[in-house]
């Protein structure tokens, strides 16, 4: 397992396209909100007064989501270029491949979370849970990173086709955008987007990260957050394991 | 069966969903230290036969063992012997040549303390020692090809299996393969299974061939048997202008059976008949050709005999069946 690991991480560092984009379009994106959406946080019952760290959770699931979309092309392209079947033909075990594959992707997922938060804290970001707050962040991260890059592993074992996952990319973006991505729940005025919203998992996941930012310590928020990634995870990692089984096939 | 080098195959079917029987109840013997050629057009069955040898695909029917293994009730066993060099040189252009090597020699279950050895010397032994530190990427196809036959090799597999390991190669490099796999049978006794659509490889490099259509095997033995079953040589004639075709076809109908080309005109000769006899004619009647020329009986030649068409015009046929499937 190591071994694929180790293959992953290399070919993940060796693609510029793979590494800086999940790195510069969050970024950049949060800056653009940060800038044009400060005057919401006049509104009656907003939680900080700093749009920057209201949206600083914000790229940790867009990060994600790139992840989704690097291991699962990866993958499609290792399967359309007989990769795969080079690796059947050894004594790996069908879970090494998997795990070993998505390495690269948490260790992406790693290198962003610091990034955004170093990007955050440059910009005068105060993390109101502290030190141990950062590390429960970064924690999130890793497991963000395995749980959507497992859906993009899903995704590439079922479909072995880079070409699909990229089709799929923005339709996993939709749910970002009809999230509490750009306003606290509570404070949604149309109401079928709060609905929306509401029952968007990926709401959960971004208010447990923000509420390590701007709130502390908030166990409602951490168990949802927590919750619903788990939920995620282990759907897509069960998913991508059975999928991974039929596409191997091997006597 | 004793575990040993060989492969037997028995009334061997895959049958794909919606498709037709991509090999219909094959049976052949591979023995110990011997080179094998699996000749056959695009589309025949030779790389389905491959893929469930090699334990990549489950037959619908009969048995294969390999290394004295059952490719179904073994699967395991059977991939810690072979090495497999797949149609496809399923490398990542992100990783380096060494990369490769050390991936496959881990995962291969080399020691450690000898993966590094065994990957230069197959660096070495490939001629990629200077272009170990590159990214695959940048490599041509002979050198990918080469690559693929290193990595195949890593763990010094009894039987090895190359999937037209030529296919798109230059001349040279084609010539480099060859006489690795040579090498291989010669001084290390591998049993080799080898594909390949080009007539000269099977016939250079194989101890026996056995040649594939429609998913059956049609023929089978050493190339010089299967050349000696036609016997007789063929004379093909090239017209000067192109509207005495009809009639040097009919001039040429009197010393033998025509054959079907495209190039020339073509008879394989009747018993008796040679090369003289024509040119005699030739002169007695003015036929005016620009070269006659005598060929002895090729692997084409057999496999004409066998399917009545060209290995040439097979391939063709079943590029065009594979597009019509795919509508």
């Amino acid at each position: 397992m190591a071994a694929i690991a180790r293959r992953s991480v290399v070919r993940t560092s060796r693609q510029p396209a793979s590494v800086i984009p999940p790195l510069i379009f969050p970024v950049a994106l949060m800056l653009v909100y940060s800038a044009g959406l400060q005057s919401s946080t006049d509104l009656p019952g907003f939680p900080t007064d700093s749009f920057l760290a209201f949206m600083l959770a914000v790229p940790f699931i867009q990060g994600a989501l790139f992840s989704t979309m690097i291991a699962g092309t990866d993958l499609a392209r290792d399967i359309e270029t007989g990769f795969v079947n080079r690796l059947s033909l050894t004594a790996l075990r069908d879970s090494a491949l998997l795990v070993g594959q998505l390495s690269g992707v948490v260790v992406l997922g790693v290198v962003q979370a610091v990034f955004y938060l170093a990007v955050g804290l440059a910009a005068g970001v105060e993390i109101a849970s502290g030190p141990a707050g950062v590390v429960v962040l970064l924690v999130y991260a890793v497991v963000v990173s395995l749980a959507f890059g497992a859906l993009g592993a899903y995704l590439a074992f079922r479909t072995g086709s880079g070409e699909v996952i990229q089709a799929l990319f923005p339709l996993l973006f939709v749910f970002l955008f009809i999230s509490s991505m750009n306003t606290p729940r509570d404070l949604i005025g149309v109401g079928w987007f709060r609905t929306a919203a509401t029952l968007n998992p990926v709401s959960y996941m971004i208010e447990c990260i923000r509420s390590l930012i701007i709130v502390g310590w908030d166990p409602e928020a951490l168990i949802l957050g927590f919750g619903f990634i788990a939920i995620i995870g282990v759907a897509s990692l069960t998913l991508s394991s059975h999928a991974l089984r039929t596409r191997m096939t091997r006597t | 069966m004793e575990p040993s080098n060989g492969i037997e195959v028995e009334g061997l079917v895959r049958e794909y969903r919606k498709g037709p029987r991509a090999v219909d109840g094959i049976d052949l013997s591979v023995a110990p230290g011997e080179i094998y050629g699996f000749l056959g057009p695009n589309g025949a069955g030779k790389s389905t036969t491959v893929h469930v040898l090699t334990t990549l695909l489950p037959p619908t029917a009969g048995t294969a063992r390999v290394g004295g293994y059952d490719v179904v009730k073994q699967g395991p066993k059977v991939r810690a012997l072979i090495g497999v060099a797949l149609q496809e040189a399923a490398l990542d252009p992100l990783l380096t040549g060494r990369d490769h090597l050390r991936l496959q020699a881990t995962l291969q279950g080399v020691r450690k303390d000898q993966r590094q050895a065994r990957a230069e010397e197959l660096l070495h032994r490939v001629g990629l020692a200077d272009a170990a530190d590159r990214k695959v990427a940048g490599y041509s196809g002979g050198m990918k090809r080469r690559l693929d036959l290193a990595l195949a090799l890593v763990h010094s597999p009894r039987i090895l299996f190359l999937d037209e390991p030529t296919t798109g190669l230059d001349v040279q490099s084609r010539t480099a393969v060859w006489e690795e796999v040579s090498l291989l049978r010669r001084e290390d006794r591998v049993t080799v299974f080898l594909t390949t659509q080009y007539l000269e490889e099977a016939d250079v490099l194989a101890d026996r061939v056995g040649i594939i259509d429609h998913g059956k095997i049609v023929a089978e033995g050493t190339p010089a048997e299967l050349k000696a079953e036609i016997g007789r040589p063929s004379v093909h004639a090239i017209p000067r202008r192109e509207e005495d075709r009809p009639r040097i076809a009919e001039f040429l109908a009197r010393f033998g059976e025509p054959l079907a080309t495209t190039r020339d005109v073509a008879v394989r000769l009747r018993g008796g008949l040679g090369l003289t006899d024509i040119v005699r004619a030739v002169d007695a009647d003015g036929v005016d050709v620009v070269d006659l020329e005598l060929r002895a009986p090729t692997l084409d030649d057999v496999f004409l005999a066998k399917t009545g068409k060209t290995l040439e015009g097979a391939t063709e046929e079943a590029e065009i069946e594979r597009k019509e499937t795919q509508r």
